[in-house]
């Protein structure tokens, strides 16, 4: 990872989504071509959300809502619906929602990181802890992944380049007894924030959601210290996603999503599902390796990077 | 795995079945219901568009009008194309006349090549292979060791250096020569088909071993950017095929069902679990029946043929037939059963499960328990069951952490099967007829 020297320097979702708005710039393409707007540019509208990732339901309801502005403004030209789009997009993302993480009023706050095998759980701990380091915070790390090889050598790796606390405990041993550990190390020697590093598990897997809903019971026996249950999603995943929301968010009450791998290629479309279908915001989203590209979620931005409808003035 | 898909077809079939005449509109709403369906299963939408057309073109053609039973027709329809895009035969690695062959994993950030590495060697390692795997992921804090601890458990040597990964595979490759070992499995750095670099680096790695087969590791919950993945990748590596993984969750198959159609790669492995032997070659054919809720009855078979003891399994037999058939085989019988994986995995193979059966979650540990009660019995109660009398009964309790009820329960489940099978053993022979499984085609 490398660290760019000032904070100014964060890149841009719209930077980084590059080649994800590459889909709909064919689509601005092939409407301007079009001009009407007649049934056939809004198949495209609905076949370009849909390879965004972006799932039937919510592709229908965007689509309608989109239709509704459409009508309602006398829009004619094909040519302006992506901009309508856009606005449609950030709408159903909520902006204007606190996506910051919340914090104890006093004491550690712990946040818990979530989700499925393979996301980048810990190297979003290590950006996060970085940041939190960054802004003269004490943190500690909690490596409660004792089940995938190696995996508490990775944040041991991290916690040693940046410099900070960590807990961990055999292979194989409880994690909920690191979590305990850890916050109880964090109270005594006055930690503000503690990350607490969970092993990938499917949410299908009931005795792994259950092992998972223990360590949260331990958590929060330290009165106010959980303030955030983070949910990695890799920015690949298609429809599978919202499954994994939803159950995660059953089990354990998710507070956030951190969507990863955002660089470049993927699109997320499935966080307009997840915010949609479950209302549970995004918060941060990984645009890259370096430290610096782990960033607050924008919803104008995302949108904007995702469609690009200014794009073509460019 | 691809439950929800096979249920959202199976709702669509129920729909047709009993169905005397298919109208324009019947096929156009079954059309739209089949196009939601592929979509929600993530299939790429090129894929979806041109399995949507086809199933039309054929649906009101006389095939399907003229038939009496116009639902089967469809049924039938779906089936082919579904076998049509999974396409081709079982999958196997191609391998290569020299000595090391060279496998490659390459895939996105977290698709989990490390852990196919391992499990490929192991699974190479049965086949008779001398396997040298070789981790050249040098990117991510800790992969190497990652790898070394897989390794160890597959009872495979892993080779690496801290040098650059081109020089780690060539070195690789070197060693398994000198260590006399025949096939290399090479591990190497997740990334993002749209860095230069990283592709370049991949390419040198390519030229440096030059592998016999080279493999895309993929998530199976990727969504419609799978296809554009595998099309980069094999602009880079001469892909031979791809390996899917996480398919014990509730993934639908999109990616799998996408790949081989847009791009012509077979899909060749497939991960089905946390444990190293959660990994299988992929069968289209029976991934295509699965689809379609008609089970995968061929798995389950050379499962069990893997997991049972031949020996064992004639032994009890006979002691079945005598009638001594005793509480230590029928823990014998459990603990082979389990050999088999999680007893829903085996319920999925099964053909005609309801939905219901299919989606139930299994308690596991009820086998434990059972297993914890007979073993805390002396062997003398083993065999006769007829000596636990009260005392024995709570100290067996107590023995296993369970109650008496608990116990009182085993007891009478076994002496259940007890009797089933002196029935079968004594008059068998009246009854006639195959069994009949529902669900399950005529063949």
């Amino acid at each position: 990872m490398k660290r760019a020297s000032d904070r100014s320097e964060r890149p841009r979702l719209r930077d980084r989504m590059s080649r994800s708005r590459s889909g709909f710039s064919g689509f601005r393409g092939r409407l301007r071509a079009r001009g009407r707007l007649d049934d056939e540019a809004w198949d495209e509208l609905e076949e370009t959300l849909l390879l965004a990732d972006v799932g039937m339901p919510t592709a229908t309801m965007l689509l309608d809502q989109v239709k509704a502005r459409a009508a309602a403004d006398r829009v004619g030209d094909a040519e302006a619906l992506p901009a309508l789009l856009e606005s449609e997009i950030a709408n159903v993302l909520h902006a204007g929602t606190d996506r910051s993480l919340r914090r104890a009023s006093s004491g550690p706050s712990a946040w818990v990181v979530v989700g499925v095998n393979g996301v980048g759980k810990t190297t979003t701990i290590a950006k996060l802890a970085a940041r939190e380091v960054d802004d003269g915070h004490r943190v500690l790390l909690a490596a409660a992944d004792t089940f995938r090889a190696a995996a508490a050598d990775q944040l041991v790796h991290w916690a040693d380049r940046l410099g900070m606390e960590i807990v961990r405990a055999q292979e194989g041993a409880d994690p909920g007894a690191v979590a305990f550990d850890a916050l109880e190390a964090a109270v005594s020697r006055g930690v503000d924030v503690v990350l607490v590093d969970t092993a990938g598990r499917l949410h299908t897997k009931t005795n792994l959601m259950e092992e998972l809903k223990k360590v949260l019971r331990i958590v929060e026996r330290t009165p106010g210290a959980l303030q955030e249950v983070l949910l990695v999603l890799d920015a690949t995943t298609g429809q599978n996603g919202l499954a994994q929301a939803r159950d995660f968010t059953e089990a354990v009450g998710v507070t956030g999503v951190v969507l990863t791998k955002l660089d470049g290629t993927a699109k997320g479309g499935i966080v307009l599902a997840i915010e949609a279908e479950l209302g549970v915001p995004v918060k941060l989203v990984g645009l890259g390796e370096s430290v610096e590209d782990l960033v607050i979620f924008d919803p104008i931005e995302f949108a904007a990077a995702l469609v690009g409808a200014n794009e073509d003035a460019d | 795995m691809f439950d929800t898909l096979s249920d959202r077809f199976d709702g669509i079939f129920r729909k047709l079945r009993g169905k005397g005449r298919l109208s324009e509109a019947d096929v156009d709403a079954v059309a739209r219901e089949i196009r939601l369906a592929l979509l929600e299963a993530d299939v790429h939408v090129s894929v979806v568009k041109r399995f949507v057309n086809e199933l039309k073109e054929r649906a009101v053609g006389e095939e399907v009008t003229q038939s009496l039973a116009p639902g089967q027709q469809v049924i039938k329809i779906v089936h082919d194309e579904l076998v049509a895009i999974l396409g081709g035969a079982t999958g196997k690695l191609r391998g290569g006349s020299a000595s090391p062959t060279v496998v490659m994993l390459a895939g996105l950030q977290g698709s989990g090549k490390t852990t196919v590495a391992a499990k490929l060697a192991r699974h190479l390692e049965r086949d008779g292979k001398r396997v040298l795997l070789v981790a050249a992921d040098l990117q991510r804090p800790a992969a190497v060791e990652q790898l070394r601890v897989l390794g160890e458990r597959a009872g495979v040597p892993v080779f690496s250096e801290p040098t650059d990964p081109v020089a780690v595979a060539r070195a690789g490759v070197d060693e398994a020569r000198r260590l006399g070992r025949n096939v290399v499995v090479l591990d190497t750095a997740g990334r993002i088909q749209i860095d230069a670099d990283l592709m370049d680096e991949l390419a040198r790695m390519r030229d440096a071993v030059k592998p016999d087969d080279a493999l895309l590791v993929l998530d199976a919950m990727t969504g419609q950017e799978a296809v554009n993945v595998a099309e980069s990748f094999a602009a880079t590596l001469p892909l031979t095929g791809v390996v899917l993984t996480k398919l014990d969750g509730d993934a639908r198959g999109g990616a799998a069902l996408s790949i081989k159609e847009v791009t012509g790669l077979p899909i060749v492995f497939a991960g089905t679990g946390e444990k190293l032997d959660a990994f299988e070659p992929f069968h289209p054919d029976r991934m295509a029946s699965r689809i379609l809720g008609m089970g995968d009855v061929l798995t389950l078979i050379e499962k069990a043929e893997e997991a049972f003891d031949v020996d064992q399994a004639a032994r009890t037999e006979e002691k079945m037939r005598k009638g001594q058939f005793t509480l230590e085989d029928f823990l014998d019988q459990m603990r082979q059963m389990k050999k088999l994986g999680p007893i829903q995995n085996v319920i999925g193979m099964l053909p005609g499960m309801p939905k219901e059966l299919r989606n139930a979650e299994i308690d596991e540990g009820e086998l434990g328990r059972v297993e914890a009660i007979i073993c805390s019995m002396t062997p003398d109660e083993r065999r006769d069951t007829n000596l636990i009398n009260g005392s024995r009964r709570a100290r067996i309790a107590a023995g296993s952490g369970t109650t008496t009820t608990q116990v009182n329960a085993v007891l009478k489940q076994f002496k259940g099967v007890q009797q089933m099978m002196k029935q079968l053993t004594k008059g068998g022979k009246g009854r006639k007829g195959r069994m009949q499984i529902p669900g399950m085609p005529n063949l």
